[in-house]
């Protein structure tokens, strides 16, 4: 493995070209490129690399980008592009025509928040506005966890049980523009990790079908309940995914979710990306004070898998959810999810806490707070708002 | 659900539109598909086609009137999803045509952002606009190629804009090809189509396509329609290679504009003056001749 320090989004990059370029003996890959920050240097890698078999497009819009990547993997080949906020918007037409397609492409979503006003921090309601896609959502904590997430991504994204695109997430600036030390895979490695990308539908001149056209209400509600199966099956293929991982790599990277000190936890806090770092700082401080508190990163949110959950959570009875993200006239997203995960649990209390929403630094000492609060709480209440330095 | 085999034809080992279909009579897009499988001989193109009445052709899944392989788009993405397949195919040593497939509101309107973009990279790919001058699909609304004075149900009292000039918008990318495509000249049609096939890079073919539902006109005056629309000038006939040069392959015949739009309620609900249009036809006659004198393709 070559060890080196790289930005999160040259990590990225580079896990995309390892990828694409492990296709070649197959029908090689493709993409469509468009810049938007703090996802750029994504695709300025891509295009600058040389692939044995694959192209690049330089599109003039996301919405063309996500079209190309459809039709890239409708001619077989392993389709893949990276966007933010605003971009990730402009291009959901297309995000859910490549899900419906049962097209297995993989997106890089750099979380930036979504404007106006205009805002380049991160947040993650660019892609969790996505939620309702056939897509598969993984949110990594670290360069080394998006390169891993990427690969694993693929490998789940293609597999035959579930032929569903995949988006992998990761904080804008905290991880796209930050260095860390990474091991990135040599090709061999990659080639053994990744089978040929086959994508069994794909268009054949001597099998003339015909993709995407009209249907009546009982063959689409049949689609979407093979969708509704094929993201029930993730579980089996993710677990395998994994278990090879580790045969090749030597390394496991995290599953759907990680939980830590929660076997004894009488409360736990639940965070994805950066935040659950920061998270894991504070928990483990509090640990060594003597205080029964643990935590779950959440890592994969679609599918969402509430069994998992629920494991994860063990037997704590004070639930609290950051969400760097806001859904106006509900709340936090992931709470959503948490909240619905316990709702046969009445002895478990729920709180969501907004936070760090447009890109606002979140602290130990400001998880701090949330974990004080939660502690003394007597009963849940609506979303509660930490407001954090700027 | 019974899918109902395909009847016997006597062209189907040159057919792309399989019959069975449900066009309406008199579409000028059904005669289109019908000149392209007999230009192709034989060969599958993959087709993409955006929401157009191009893709309400395919019918109802299980069945498609297709016998191409063919992805239905979004609106806007015909070009964009065409520039992937090719690209794919072509790095694997297929030369396969990738065709779009389009109207006029995926051409001129909302896709013409992915259209201009896979122009300018000069894409391997054949983008033919069927151009029935409005949004036939939806029930016939404005779109910005709808000529001036035409009634719409957005334009119920005749559309005040003129018609966007496509080609000379393509023709500005420099694209190895651009021409226009009449349903009425067989022959210069099918050669048209096969100059496409064998060129390489972004080709460009725009193809006036009578719509009787929308236009008000008789299906069976669809052909003559276009034969009257290239006679009186309206619509020219004409190639561009490379942006830049010119040729011109018939010139009016002195058909008076009325014999091609007092056949047409469109025009005629909206009361609009041949004048007008005769000094349109003109103007453009002028552009292009200038175009064709100082840039000539022979």
């Amino acid at each position: 493995m070559a060890r080196a320090l790289m930005t999160g989004n040259h990590a990225a990059g580079q896990a995309l070209a390892l990828a694409g370029e492990a296709n070649r003996a197959a029908r090689g890959c493709a993409g469509g490129a468009y810049p938007i920050t703090p996802q750029t240097e994504i695709i300025e890698y891509l295009r600058g690399f040389e692939f044995g078999k694959g192209r690049i497009v330089a599109v003039e819009s996301e919405h063309s980008a996500m079209a190309v990547c459809m039709g890239a993997s409708l001619a077989g080949a392993r389709a893949f592009t990276a966007s933010s906020s605003n971009g990730l918007a402009y291009m959901t037409e297309n995000v859910f025509a490549a899900g419906y397609l049962r097209l297995p492409i993989v997106m890089i979503a750099v979380n930036r928040t979504l404007g106006p006003p205009w805002n380049i921090w991160v947040d993650q309601g660019d892609s969790l506005a996505l939620r309702d896609a056939p897509w598969l959502q993984f949110y990594t904590d670290s360069h080394q966890d998006l390169v891993d997430t990427i690969l694993v991504a693929f490998r789940v994204a293609e597999d035959r049980r579930v032929l569903l695109p995949a988006i992998v997430a990761l904080d804008g600036f905290v991880v796209s523009h930050t260095q860390m030390a990474v091991d990135i895979p040599p090709q061999e490695l990659v080639d053994r990790y990744l089978p040929p990308c086959d994508v069994p539908h794909r268009l054949r001149p001597e099998h003339p079908a015909t993709m995407g056209g009209l249907t009546w209400p009982r063959e689409t509600e049949h689609q979407r309940r093979e969708i509704q199966r094929a993201m029930e099956r993730v579980p089996e293929v993710l677990a395998e995914a994994l278990d090879e991982f580790e045969r090749v790599f030597g390394r496991r990277p995290d599953g759907a979710f990680r939980a830590e000190h929660t076997g004894d936890a009488g409360a736990v806090l639940i965070a994805c990306n950066t935040m659950a770092r920061t998270l894991r700082t504070v928990v483990t401080r509090r640990r060594r004070a003597g205080q029964r508190v643990g935590m779950v990163k959440a890592k994969l949110f679609r599918p969402f898998l509430r069994q998992a959950l629920r494991d994860a959570i063990g037997p704590a009875t004070r639930v609290g959810v950051l969400d760097r993200n806001h859904s106006p006239g509900s709340g936090g997203i992931f709470w959503q999810e948490v909240a619905a995960t316990l709702q046969g649990r009445p002895d478990v209390l729920v709180q969501d806490y907004v936070v760090g929403i447009g890109g606002g630094d979140v602290t130990p000492e400001v998880i701090d707070g949330i974990l004080d609060d939660l502690l003394v709480r007597e009963r849940a209440a609506e979303p509660v708002w930490e407001e954090v330095a700027t | 659900m019974t899918a109902v085999a395909p009847q016997p034809n006597r062209v189907s080992q040159e057919c792309i539109m399989r019959p069975g279909n449900t066009n309406c009579a008199g579409c000028g897009m059904s005669i289109g598909l019908q000149l392209l499988a007999q230009a192709l001989e034989g060969e599958r193109p993959y087709l993409a086609i955006p929401a157009c009445c191009g893709i309400v052709t395919a019918g109802a899944f299980p069945t498609s009137a297709y016998a191409s392989p063919t992805i239905a788009t979004t609106f806007a993405s015909s070009a964009a999803v065409a520039t992937g397949i090719s690209a794919v195919l072509r790095q694997n040593g297929d030369e396969s045509p990738v065709i779009c497939w389009t109207g006029d509101g995926g051409t001129y309107d909302i896709g013409v952002a992915a259209l201009s973009a896979a122009a300018e990279r000069n894409e391997d790919v054949i983008y033919i606009c069927y151009d029935n001058e409005i949004y036939g699909n939806t029930g016939g609304q404005r779109s910005s190629a709808t000529p001036a004075g035409v009634a719409t149900t957005t334009t119920p009292h005749g559309k005040t804009e003129r018609k966007k000039d496509m080609m000379a918008i393509m023709a500005a990318h420099r694209i190895p090809y651009a021409a226009t495509l009449s349903v009425a000249h067989r022959g210069d049609f099918l050669r048209k189509i096969r100059h496409a096939r064998a060129t390489r890079g972004f080709r460009f073919l725009l193809m006036l396509s009578p719509c009787p539902t929308g236009w008000k006109s008789e299906p069976a005056e669809s052909v003559e329609l276009i034969r009257a629309a290239v006679g009186c000038g309206l619509f020219p006939l004409y190639e561009v290679f490379d942006g830049l040069r010119y040729r011109i392959n018939d010139r009016p015949d002195g058909t008076p504009v009325e014999e091609y739009v007092s056949r047409q309620r469109r025009y005629t609900s909206a009361q609009i003056d041949p004048a007008v249009v005769r000094a349109r036809v003109a103007e453009q006659w002028r552009c292009l001749e200038a175009l064709a004198t100082a840039f000539p393709a022979d």
